[in-house]
């Protein structure tokens, strides 16, 4: 059991946590607003799809990077007008831009570079040189920063007053529509660096559908942590703990009869460990109370 | 201080406003009256913004304002207090009253900055609440306090308050009334939208009487009287009160021992209650809202889990503790619930489907061996109903959601009256209902306990209770902390049991 549990490990939790806790906290932003962001799985894997692209294309990682928020911010964009301009179903919405959005890279990368759906390698010296000292110094921050918004600025006091109760919100004279709007695109912002970094910060190319799930575990984790920014970065270390451990128990745990689990099985982890939470805590949670119900002035 | 000149707004086909002319003199309180759709709060939520008018213009001190948001009202020193409250529920009183209107910077809230200035309005107006206290912890008398402390820190001069008063218990509407009168002597001007005619005679200047999105009258408080005010009102002569023979009741209909519920919670909100109804009379039961009333009807409708309860309900001879809530009705006990949106319709049904709810698996709505409904017997039903109480319009083929709310509550009550109950359990029967609807309710209810049935009556409303019941028990807490005989308590003794228990 020492092979697991070592200091890798921790580096390796940092890692596989970093995606998640960038997703969740722009879900936040979303959801706080009012507006269910199920789509985070799509505006990760546009993220993780144009930052490739254009770090391939430009030879500049930190370029992609930016490529990878507007492609975030395009879809979130999309989301944003459907649900709060056309009071579209934001479930139904969601959904339709993930399934979209498996779809679009293969489509592009077919048109741009004659594949079936990844981007080329990109050379080691074209990606940006991350340390997990590094990236946890702006996790931290980025949570911090995003802790601050929300409860201790105007801005964050009108974003969850407009998730809560939107009627009192534009009685008391705020703009709705602005700001879900505001928390949509911010979603898709950090969503999109979130999937950036999957492409070109865990790997060096994209490859189809290469978030796997992962907006929905951040998903998952926003739920876990009741909305507030700490308490979410902390599900989102659960979560990316129990990869990085499934991940180390490949080839190390056996069964009894000395074969290996089938590395299948271990792949479930995470993502069974997300069922069992939500089943678990999701009673206990207290969404926004407006979360999914669009804003109808007139009635 | 404020005049609406020429408003008219439609919704829809329906026209809410018609030409409506109000003047509100400035230093005055001034009382908008009406029935339920009458337009007042229209009138109101176009000069505060919410609403756009399509024609007519909004004058402010003189001049001509376009006041498209409540952001613009705000500007202009118009403040609202909206029947329901505009409050986030999940933040602090402070966090409310500073919402849309933050001090500080743009990146740094000073809520330092905050305190002080609420305090300082407290103080001045003696409206003392808690800044750091979270609104769902609070009375709604609190909460009320704070939507006037919003509009104050807005530097409203002009508050418009609709229906203030629906929620509040006896004792909280004198002392909000002292409120009002300090605001007054401060130089505020205050519109208040109710329906209440004592209140209007207690509280205002000048009085402007709404019927049908129109202006029917322009009085001075002083020079008019509740007659005359109902009368511009329903545009008839209406009864004020309700008249009734002395009962005679019979054996115990329904007794209930020892029953507590527990909420999901854990929490109790009905304790350890015992009383028993009666044939042929109404027993009442007075309390502040959230008091356990509407669990303790919710448990005698068989609408809990029996899992919840505890103690012993009977009708008749029948312990029907832990029976449902179908077994409950064949027995003959009916339910008018207090949200009629919630349990007593579906509101996207016609009229015909809502008023065979309840019996609707039953003989003779469904034939043919009980395989089908009729149709005929459906409409047949329907329209007894519809005629019997008068429900308008008298089209069984409409969605209930097309019914005013009088009339909606006239359907239930007609439906419930149709199954000749032996013990009617009814919560709320008049509320949001028009003046001239709620004659026409009490005189039912009246009928029905002169033919013999049981009635528990659970009203907010103390003039409700207090003159149609003929016993009156007091919950405070989900207690029963006294019995009055309403013919001789004033309203006074039974305002202190709801609010202090003893």
């Amino acid at each position: 059991m020492t092979e697991i549990f070592s200091i890798a490990l921790i580096w390796s939790t940092i890692r596989l946590s970093t995606p998640l806790i960038l997703a969740a906290l722009g879900g936040m932003f979303s959801e706080r607003s009012g507006v269910i962001n199920i789509a985070l799985e799509g505006m990760m894997l546009a993220g993780a799809f144009a930052a490739a692209s254009v770090t391939h294309a430009v030879g500049n990682p930190f370029v992609g990077v930016l490529a990878g928020m507007a492609a975030g911010l395009v879809i979130a964009l999309i989301h944003a007008v459907a649900c709060i301009n056309y009071k579209a179903d934001q479930v139904v919405t969601g959904t339709a831009i993930n399934i979209l959005m498996i779809g679009m890279p293969a489509f592009l990368s077919g048109a741009f570079f004659l594949s079936s759906g990844s981007t080329p390698q990109i050379p080691k010296e074209n990606l940006i040189a991350l340390t997990p000292m590094a990236i946890a110094f702006v996790l931290i921050l980025i949570t911090l920063a995003t802790w601050y918004a929300l409860y201790k600025t105007p801005f964050g006091l009108r974003l969850r007053s407009v998730g809560e109760n939107p009627e009192a919100a534009d009685a008391a004279g705020v703009r709705v529509a602005r700001m879900r709007y505001v928390g949509v695109l911010l979603s898709g912002v950090l969503a999109g660096v979130a999937g950036a970094y999957i492409s070109i910060g865990q790997s060096s190319l994209f490859t189809r559908n290469m978030t796997s799930g992962r907006g929905f575990i951040a998903l998952a984790a926003l739920i876990f942590g009741k909305w507030r920014p700490v308490q979410t970065m902390l599900a989102c270390l659960l979560f990316g703990l129990t990869e990085a451990v499934t991940i180390q128990m490949q080839g190390v745990v056996k069964l009894p009869s000395g074969e290996d689990i089938p590395v299948q099985f271990i792949h479930m982890v995470p993502y069974l460990l997300t069922i069992i939470v939500l089943a678990g805590f999701i009673g206990s949670s207290r969404p926004p109370k407006a979360i999914g119900i669009p804003y109808q002035k007139e009635r | 201080m404020l005049e609406l000149r020429n408003i008219t707004k439609r919704f829809g086909a329906v026209l809410a406003n018609d030409k409506v002319n109000i003047v509100v003199k400035p230093g005055t309180i001034h009382a908008i009256v009406g029935e339920n759709g009458a337009g007042k709060s229209t009138a109101m939520r176009i000069a505060y913004g919410f609403y756009k008018a399509d024609e007519g213009e909004i004058l402010v001190d003189g001049k001509v304002h376009d006041i498209g948001t409540p952001h613009d009202a705000i500007a202009v020193g118009i403040g609202m207090v909206h029947q329901h409250f505009m409050l986030v529920d999940t933040m602090t009183v402070a966090e409310n009253i500073v919402l849309g209107a933050e001090p500080g910077s743009g990146i740094a809230l000073d809520f330092a900055k905050a305190d002080v200035e609420i305090r300082r309005l407290s103080e001045e107006f003696k409206l003392a609440v808690n800044p750091h206290a979270v609104i769902e912890h609070l009375s709604v008398g609190q909460q009320q306090r704070v939507e006037l402390l919003k509009a104050l820190y807005r530097h409203a001069r002009l508050l418009i308050l609709d229906e203030p008063t629906a929620v509040l218990t006896p004792q909280e509407v004198e002392e909000f009334f002292s409120i009002l009168r300090r605001m007054r002597e401060q130089g505020k001007t205050v519109v208040i939208i109710t329906h209440k005619l004592t209140e209007v005679l207690a509280i205002s200047d000048e009085v402007t009487v709404m019927r049908d999105g129109r202006v029917v009258g322009r009085l001075q408080t002083k020079a008019t009287n509740a007659a005359e005010l109902a009368r511009l009102m329903v545009g008839r002569e209406v009864l004020l009160r309700v008249e009734k023979t002395p009962a005679k009741t019979g054996n115990a209909e329904l007794s209930v021992r020892n029953l507590s519920v527990t909420d999901r919670g854990g929490a109790n909100s009905v304790k350890d209650v015992s009383f028993e109804v009666r044939k042929g009379e109404i027993l009442g039961i007075a309390g502040v809202e959230g008091n356990g009333q509407t669990e303790l009807m919710e448990a005698l409708a068989g609408l809990l889990s029996p899992s919840q309860l505890s103690g012993e309900i009977r009708v008749e001879d029948r312990d029907i503790t832990r029976e449902g809530a179908r077994l409950r009705r064949e027995l003959g006990i009916a339910h008018i619930p207090e949200d009629r949106h919630r349990r007593g319709l579906l509101l996207e049904f016609d009229l015909a489907e809502n008023s065979i709810l309840g019996v609707h698996y039953r003989h003779p709505i469904v034939a043919y061996a009980g395989t089908f409904l009729d149709n005929g017997a459906i409409r047949r039903r329907a329209v007894e109903i519809i005629e019997g109480f008068d429900v308008r319009p008298a089209n069984p083929d409409l969605p209930a959601r097309a019914l005013s709310g009088g009339n909606q509550q006239k359907l239930i009550i007609g439906r419930e009256f149709k199954v000749d109950p032996k013990l009617l359990l009814v919560s709320q029967p008049t509320r949001g209902v028009d003046i001239g609807a709620i004659e026409f309710i009490h005189r039912k209810l009246v009928g029905l306990r002169d033919s013999g049935c049981a009635v528990l009556l659970v009203s907010a409303e103390l003039e409700e209770v207090t003159s149609l019941s003929d016993r009156l028990l007091i919950i405070h807490e989900g207690r029963i902390v006294g019995e009055v005989d309403p013919r001789v308590a004033t309203i006074a003794e039974i305002g202190l049991l709801m609010t202090r228990g003893h």
